[in-house]
């Protein structure tokens, strides 16, 4: 495994099933009554947070503390430019505390990548821009494979399809699971109207091996999995669509498309939902969600991932 | 400094035929074999190809302002270092150069700087704000002589301005260089190419049609008017088509005129760079795919673009790093200008030592009206001249710039040709490529 996580792609399919080897016994760690392990001990783990961000946060913050990591906060909004202070200089101040990891989420893509080459720490990229989020492609494939398994064992994502559907151009989950899903054999498609699909989509997708679609309701009876990813409703400001009512025609996960999916078809979203717009309440709260088991493996992978890269050599 | 005789020894003029040139009190005196007069300089030049001193469009100094990053000393001494006897020092300074006074300051900073003739760019609208036209022509009254008019770092976005610009300055035989970036379609964040990359890394497009429409809709502005527009730093295969189309027209029409310049990184350096989120990378127009860099050169080669020019973008250190979004636009460019043309351009076959005298020399001092620069070499002829090694290649090390700045996207690149002299109005300014500094440019010192 490579010394940082900045994107799914620095993952082999090897290192994803070697995580979620780990975390499948962290998961168990959660129903205990007392659930601290001592494996980060004396370790300190930064959460940087130079956005809002309350799930990810904490999941971090809990995983970190549940292995006896000392875990710290520090969130700071807007860019460092805007503080008059370089990210350079932000990041080397915070990195010279002794710090062993840095969580880092931040409004520009790549600024994961650009820390790690200045900092000693691990880095961890918790969301940059518009680019990654590798921890959340690493619990969407964990949590899909926990469901395709049987006895809490967790089954294979080989030739499944899984469908994406939103605002691919500024998700950078879709990044993230792109590469995540189909290094672990899944068929992905991804479907968004052509305004929110990223550019040059064509030959990236014919490069990286997925299919994309206009038409959500030609795809949905395929799916073996649906991701659907939050749109903000700003987007309607810059003309990306024209209502949220088109929107969720054409693009939302309502109950008639509901109907469409048989009933082990699990459901996923990464939060926060915009219920009635990319997904209707009775989908978001349906049996076969898998909403909320999102959350909860968030904590076991990320566990597994702090671990894995403090804990060192062959502990796996 | 002073106008001693320099002797230029077996020298080969734009790489045609070699001779020997003899440069007395600023002017070139004789062409052939003269015998060295008394206590002449003589320049051994033999392998060194000979041209008129380059000409750069589009600088950028810093001063006022950004003292840290340039001053109009420094840029200057890398403007000569690069070859360059004339430079055009772009006007988003701060303050920014929309008054006569301004661009006397600026004026007169070069002349006191004695490197090279800096003759800045006026604004075409107060403030860059793109709304009402600045005092174009108190600028042109000035001691300064304006005659380029340019928001650079803006585009003149607002056509009935553009317009008004366009009309204007025609009382004074001006031209508009426009930054052609259409804001509704590539704001002030977009720093990527928009394409299969900037889908993949995040980052927020800038298409090609940004610059492709406004560049098209101020041919069309020119000869309305019957004016003249100049387009910098063109940047994609779209906008070498509009400029193909629009110069045919104007040279049937004879009353307006499109010309155009490309930046060296443009020539060479290509999107996927920015693979790695390195802001040394980071500039604007963004760096576009190898399509676009094939066509630059190609119209470059056949006169579609007139000139190279550098777009010289100096930045203090820690204005570069910041996330790729946040950090400045803009890249070093005088001292390696010459060396990417060669690289690009010479080696490849495509253009011969007179094509680079006329992209990076006679064309630019025509654009800008600057008489006594970009002028044959000829006897009588106004001794602004460079010196070029032809064939050694150079590893370019960004510490050893004589900028103040850093941002050197060259660094560990190899470049053919190297600056060996340069001379304005007959004075060495580099010598053996290195910058003469006023101890060792005595009077007749022998060589």
């Amino acid at each position: 495994m490579r010394k940082h996580l900045l994107s799914a792609d620095d993952l082999t399919a090897d290192d994803v099933h070697t995580l979620f080897a780990t975390a499948a016994e962290m998961h168990d760690v959660q129903r205990r009554e007392v659930k601290k392990l001592p494996a980060l001990r004396g370790r300190t783990v930064i959460n940087l947070f130079f956005e809002d961000s309350t799930r990810t946060r904490s999941s971090f913050e809990i995983a970190g503390k549940w292995l006896s990591a000392d875990t710290i906060n520090i969130t700071g909004k807007g860019s460092s430019a805007s503080k008059g202070e370089s990210l350079r200089d932000t990041v080397l101040t915070i990195g010279s505390m002794g710090v062993d990891a840095l969580v880092m989420r931040h409004g520009a893509s790549g600024s994961a990548q650009q820390v790690s080459q200045w900092v000693d720490a691990v880095v961890i990229n918790a969301g940059d821009g518009t680019h990654e989020h590798p921890t959340q492609a690493l619990l969407d494939a964990y949590t899909l494979m926990r469901r395709f398994g049987t006895g809490g064992r967790l089954g294979s994502l080989e030739g499944r399809h899984v469908v994406i559907v939103g605002d691919l151009t500024h998700s950078r989950v879709f990044r993230s699971n792109v590469v995540t899903l189909t290094r672990l054999g899944a068929r992905v498609t991804v479907v968004a109207p052509p305004t929110l699909m990223p550019s040059g989509v064509d030959a990236w997708s014919r490069e990286a091996g997925f299919a994309t679609s206009y038409d959500l309701d030609e795809v949905l009876p395929s799916a073996d999995a649906v991701m659907m990813l939050r749109v903000q409703r700003e987007r309607m400001s810059g003309g990306f669509f024209p209502t949220s009512r088109e929107y969720t025609v054409g693009y939302g996960l309502t109950r008639a498309r509901l109907g469409v999916l048989g009933p082990d078809v699990p459901i996923c979203h990464p939060g926060p939902m915009n219920r009635g717009l990319e997904i209707a309440a009775d989908a978001a709260d349906a049996a076969q969600s898998a909403v909320l088991e999102q959350v909860s493996a968030g904590v076991a992978v990320r566990m597994s991932v702090l671990y894995h890269l403090l804990a060192g050599e062959g502990v796996a | 400094m002073t106008h001693g005789t320099v002797l230029i020894q077996g020298a080969s003029l734009l790489g045609e035929r070699t001779a020997d040139v003899l440069v007395v009190d600023g002017v070139v005196a004789e062409i052939g074999t003269p015998d060295a007069p008394a206590g002449a300089r003589v320049v051994d030049a033999d392998g060194l190809v000979l041209l008129p001193g380059l000409v750069d469009l589009h600088t950028h100094l810093r001063e006022p302002g950004r003292e840290d990053a340039e001053t109009v000393l420094t840029g200057s001494r890398a403007a000569a270092v690069g070859g360059y006897t004339a430079v055009l020092a772009m006007a988003n300074t701060s303050p920014v150069t929309d008054t006569a006074e301004a661009a006397e300051r600026v004026h007169d900073l070069g002349r006191a700087a004695g490197l090279v003739d800096v003759q800045p760019v006026g604004a075409v609208t107060k403030g860059l704000a793109g709304e009402e036209l600045a005092e174009l022509g108190l600028m042109a009254r000035s001691r300064a002589g304006v005659r380029v008019f340019s928001d650079d770092g803006r585009c003149v976005a607002d056509a009935r301005v553009m317009r008004r610009a366009l009309e204007y300055v025609k009382a004074f035989g001006g031209v508009v260089s426009q930054h052609a970036q259409e804001p509704t379609l590539a704001g002030p964040t977009a720093c990527c190419h928009e394409g299969e990359l900037s889908g993949r890394l995040g980052l927020p497009g800038w298409p090609g049609v940004a610059e492709e429409v406004i560049v098209a809709r101020d041919v069309m502005l020119a000869r309305h008017t019957g004016s003249r527009v100049h387009v910098a730093h063109a940047s994609t295969a779209g906008t070498v088509e509009v400029l193909r189309w629009a110069k045919s027209q104007a040279e049937k029409d004879g009353t307006w005129a499109v010309t155009a310049e490309v930046t060296p990184h443009h020539l060479l350096l290509t999107t996927d760079l920015l693979t790695g989120y390195d802001p040394t990378y980071k500039v604007n127009p963004p760096l576009r795919p190898a399509e676009d860099v094939e066509a630059l050169r190609e119209a470059l080669a056949d006169g579609t673009i007139d000139a190279v020019a550098t777009d010289h973008a100096p930045h203090a250190r820690h204005d570069k790093e910041h996330a790729f979004v946040d950090a400045a636009f803009g890249m070093l460019g005088l001292e390696t200008a010459l060396g990417v043309v060669a690289t690009t351009m010479v080696e490849t076959g495509r253009m011969g030592w007179a094509d680079v005298a006329r992209v990076m020399s006679t064309r630019p001092a025509q654009i800008a009206g600057l008489t006594g620069h970009g002028r044959p070499l000829a006897v009588g002829e106004p001794a602004n001249l460079t010196l070029v090694d032809p064939a050694t290649a150079v590893v370019v090390d960004r510490d050893a710039s004589v900028s103040l700045s850093r941002n050197n996207p060259w660094h560990g690149r190899s470049l053919t040709a190297r600056v060996r002299a340069t001379l304005l109005r007959g004075a060495p300014t580099v010598l053996d490529g290195a910058l003469v500094t006023s101890a060792d440019d005595t009077e007749g010192t022998p060589a």
